[in-house]
C-alpha cells in the first residue's frame, strides 16, 4: 500500500505550486509509515521527468496524454492507483486538481476532502469552510481517501535527493465524448500570482481599467504579481485569473498591498494568511483595515504614485 | 431539450457566520437563507438555453422543507417545475448527495445538467464531478460561456493561467463560474405564476440510495483571528513601517 500524489505539468515543466501536494503526501507517509510515489500525467519533458525523481518518492509513474481533459487524466490516475496500490490519491487543488480529485473519487469509491489545510492522522484532516469563517475536522471513512490540498498551507517540497525508480505506463484508454479545443492563455512577465513573494491587488476603487497602470510601477520595483477584486474581473478590467478570494486563488504572499479593495469576507478569505497586509483605502471605516497590519487611508491616485516614488528612492539607495 | 438544475439552500453571502457555543453547528438565528450564489447562476443560464432551444427546466433541491422556498424562487424566475428530496434534517456527504442526483437523472432522463461549481457552506466544489463520474458523462466545470448546438456543448472553461475551451457530446455536467452570467429577478407575475407550478416532494427513504456517509465531520471550530495592525498617516510613515517589518524585498 502507498500514497500517490500528483505533480502538475507545464510547458513540459512541473508546476512549483503541485510541490505542496508532495508535503502533504510525506506528511501522511510519516503519520501512516507507508512509501509516497509520484504521478506525472500529461507531457513531461525528460528534464521534468529526472527531477520528479528527485523528491525522494519511491517510483515517479508516468503516463503520457496528450491534452488535459478530467477525464482522460482519471483514467491514468486509476491506472497508476492499480499499479501502486495506493491508498491515498493527493493533489494540489488548483483549477486542475479541483476537477479532476473528485471524479477520481468517485471512480475509486473514495472519500474525498476538498483543500486540506492539516494532516493530523491518517484519516483526520482540517480544512475550511464558509468563506474561511470555519475551521472543519472531517474524518474520511472509506479504505481509500483522495485529498485536494491548499497550497498556502503547505510548503513546496524540497528535492530530498536519492533517485526515484521511473515506470512508464501506456494510457490504458481515452474518453471519447469530450474534447479540448484550446488554452487562451494570460501573458504576463509578472510572477505567478500564487507563488510570488508580494502581491499587489485593486479593487473597484481604481474605477476604469485605465488606471490599472499606477500600480504596475509598485508591482515592477516589488518584483510583485497583480491580483485584483471580484469586482475588477467582473468588470473585465483584468482576466479572471487575478481573482482573489473564497471562488478564486488563495495566496500567503510575504508581503500583500490591497489597493482601493473593501475587504469583503469573500476577498479576505483569499488573502488573510498573507504575512503583511497593508490596505490603501480612502474609507476610514472599510473592513479591510480589520485585517491589515497597516493601513493607510488615502486617495490611491495619490498614494500610490507617491509610494512607488519613494520605494524605488529606497530601493536605488539599497543596490 | 429538457435541463436539471440541482440547486442548494445556502446562507446569504453576506450574512455573518457564527458557531453556535457548543459549537456543535452554524448559528442560523440571525441568517437570511437563498440558492447558493452559484446555483442562481446556474439556473439562469438553463432559462437562457431554453429561451434558445425552447424544452423544459428542472429544479432539484436535496434538502429539507424549508429548501421548497428556494425551489420556488427559482420556479419564479422561470423555471418549470420542481423536485425536493426530503432528507428530514439527515446530514449527507457530497458522495450522498452526488448518488441521489443519480438516480433523479436517470427517471428524468435530461439532456443537460447545469450546476453550481461550489456550495458556499460547505466549499467542497465536488459533486457537479462526482456525478458526472457516476454518470459517465463528460463535465465542464467553472464555465465562463456555454454554446449549444447540434447535441454538443462547447463550453469556456476558468483555469489557472487563462480559459480554456472544451466541447462535450450531451448528455453532460456543466458547472457554472461567477462570469458566466447575471442572474435576473423574480417579477412580481413570476411570483404569481409559480406558486401554480408543479412541485414534486420525494422523500429520500423512498430512493433506496445508501446514505452512509464516506466523509464526516468531526468538530467546527472559528480559527484565530487575524488582528487588525496599526493606521499610519502618510506614505512615509508606510514605509517605515514596511521596513521595520522586514516585509521590503529589499
Ligand atoms: C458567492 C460569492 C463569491 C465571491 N467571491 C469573491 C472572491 O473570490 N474574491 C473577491 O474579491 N470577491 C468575491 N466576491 C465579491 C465580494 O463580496 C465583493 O463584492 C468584492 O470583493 C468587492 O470588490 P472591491 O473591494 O474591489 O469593490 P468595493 O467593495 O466596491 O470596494 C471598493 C473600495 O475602494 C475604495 N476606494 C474607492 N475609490 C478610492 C480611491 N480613490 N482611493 C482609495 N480607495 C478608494 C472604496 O472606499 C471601497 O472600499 C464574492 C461574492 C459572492 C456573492
Ligand atoms: N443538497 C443539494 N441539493 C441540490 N444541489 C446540491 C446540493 N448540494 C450540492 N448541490 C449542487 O452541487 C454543487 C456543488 O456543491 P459542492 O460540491 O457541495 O460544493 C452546488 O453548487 C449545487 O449545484
Amino acid at each position: 500500500m502507498s500514497i500517490l500524489t500528483l505533480l502538475e505539468i507545464k510547458d513540459g515543466q512541473i508546476k512549483k505550486g503541485s510541490l505542496s501536494a508532495v508535503t502533504c503526501a510525506r506528511q501522511i507517509a510519516e503519520k501512516t509509515g507507508l512509501p509516497y510515489n509520484i504521478a506525472l500525467v500529461g507531457n513531461p519533458s525528460d528534464q521534468a521527468i529526472d527531477e520528479a525523481a528527485e523528491f525522494g518518492a519511491k517510483t515517479v509513474y508516468v503516463v503520457k496524454v496528450p491534452n488535459y481533459t478530467a477525464e482522460n487524466y482519471k483514467i491514468a490516475v486509476e491506472q497508476i492507483v492499480n499499479e501502486s496500490s495506493a491508498k491515498y490519491f493527493v493533489a494540489l487543488g488548483s483549477a486542475m486538481g479541483k476537477d479532476l480529485a473528485p471524479r477520481v473519487a468517485a471512480k475509486l469509491g473514495a472519500g474525498m476532502g476538498s483543500e486540506i489545510i492539516e494532516v493530523v492522522d491518517g484519516e483526520t484532516f482540517k480544512r475550511l469552510m464558509y468563506a474561511g469563517n470555519i475551521i472543519a475536522t472531517i474524518k474520511i471513512k472509506t479504505e481509500k481517501k483522495v485529498l485536494t490540498v491548499r497550497g498556502t498551507a503547505f510548503e513546496k517540497a524540497q528535492k530530498s535527493g536519492g533517485k526515484s525508480d521511473v515506470k512508464s505506463l501506456q494510457p490504458a484508454g481515452t474518453f471519447d465524448k469530450k474534447r479540448f479545443v484550446k488554452l487562451e492563455e494570460t501573458k504576463s512577465t509578472r510572477p505567478e500570482l500564487t507563488e510570488a513573494q508580494v502581491v499587489v491587488s485593486v479593487g473597484r476603487g481604481i474605477k476604469d481599467p485605465e488606471n490599472i497602470k499606477i500600480v504596475d510601477g509598485l508591482a515592477d520595483i516589488l518584483g510583485a504579481a497583480i491580483g485584483a477584486s471580484r469586482a475588477v474581473v467582473d468588470a473585465g478590467w483584468l482576466p479572471n485569473d487575478y481573482q482573489v478570494g473564497q471562488t478564486g486563488k488563495t495566496v500567503a504572499p510575504q508581503l500583500y498591498i490591497a489597493v482601493g479593495i473593501s475587504g469583503a469576507i469573500q476577498h479576505v478569505a483569499g488573502m488573510k494568511d498573507s504575512k503583511v497586509i497593508v490596505a490603501i483605502n480612502k474609507d476610514p471605516e472599510a473592513p479591510i483595515f480589520q485585517v491589515a497590519d497597516i493601513g493607510l487611508v488615502a486617495d490611491l491616485f495619490q498614494a500610490v504614485p507617491e509610494l512607488t516614488e519613494k520605494l524605488k528612492k529606497l530601493k536605488e539607495q539599497s543596490a | 431539450m429538457k435541463i436539471l438544475v440541482p440547486i442548494k439552500r445556502t446562507h446569504d453571502p453576506y450574512s455573518k457566520i457564527k458557531l453556535k457555543p457548543d459549537g456543535s453547528g452554524i448559528d442560523t438565528s440571525n441568517i437570511k437563507f437563498v440558492i447558493n450564489p452559484f446555483d442562481e447562476i446556474a439556473v439562469e443560464e438553463a432559462l437562457r438555453k431554453k429561451e434558445k432551444h425552447g424544452g423544459e427546466v428542472v429544479i432539484l433541491s436535496i434538502g429539507t422543507q424549508e429548501a421548497v422556498e428556494q425551489i420556488r424562487t427559482a420556479l419564479a424566475m422561470g423555471a418549470d417545475r420542481g423536485i425536493l428530496v426530503d432528507t428530514a434534517g439527515k446530514t449527507l456527504d457530497q458522495d450522498s448527495i452526488a448518488r441521489i442526483m443519480v438516480k433523479i437523472i436517470g427517471e428524468e432522463k435530461p439532456d443537460l445538467v447545469i450546476m453550481g461549481k461550489q456550495a458556499i457552506d460547505d466549499d467542497s466544489n465536488q459533486v457537479g464531478q462526482l456525478l458526472s463520474e457516476y454518470l459517465n458523462w463528460p463535465q465542464a466545470t467553472f464555465a465562463s460561456k456555454v454554446d449549444i448546438q447540434d447535441k454538443k456543448a462547447t463550453v469556456v472553461r476558468e483555469v489557472d493561467g487563462g480559459l480554456e475551451t472544451v466541447e462535450v457530446d450531451l448528455p453532460a455536467i456543466i458547472t457554472t463560474d461567477l462570469r458566466l452570467n447575471q442572474p435576473r429577478y423574480a417579477s412580481l407575475p413570476g411570483i404569481m405564476k409559480a406558486k401554480q407550478k408543479p412541485l414534486k416532494v420525494v422523500k429520500l427513504d423512498e430512493l433506496g440510495v445508501d446514505i452512509t456517509p464516506k466523509v464526516v465531520v468531526e468538530k467546527l471550530e472559528t480559527p484565530p483571528e487575524r488582528k487588525a495592525g496599526i493606521k499610519v498617516k502618510d506614505v512615509d510613515e508606510l514605509i517605515a513601517k514596511l521596513k521595520e517589518m522586514k516585509a521590503l524585498p529589499f
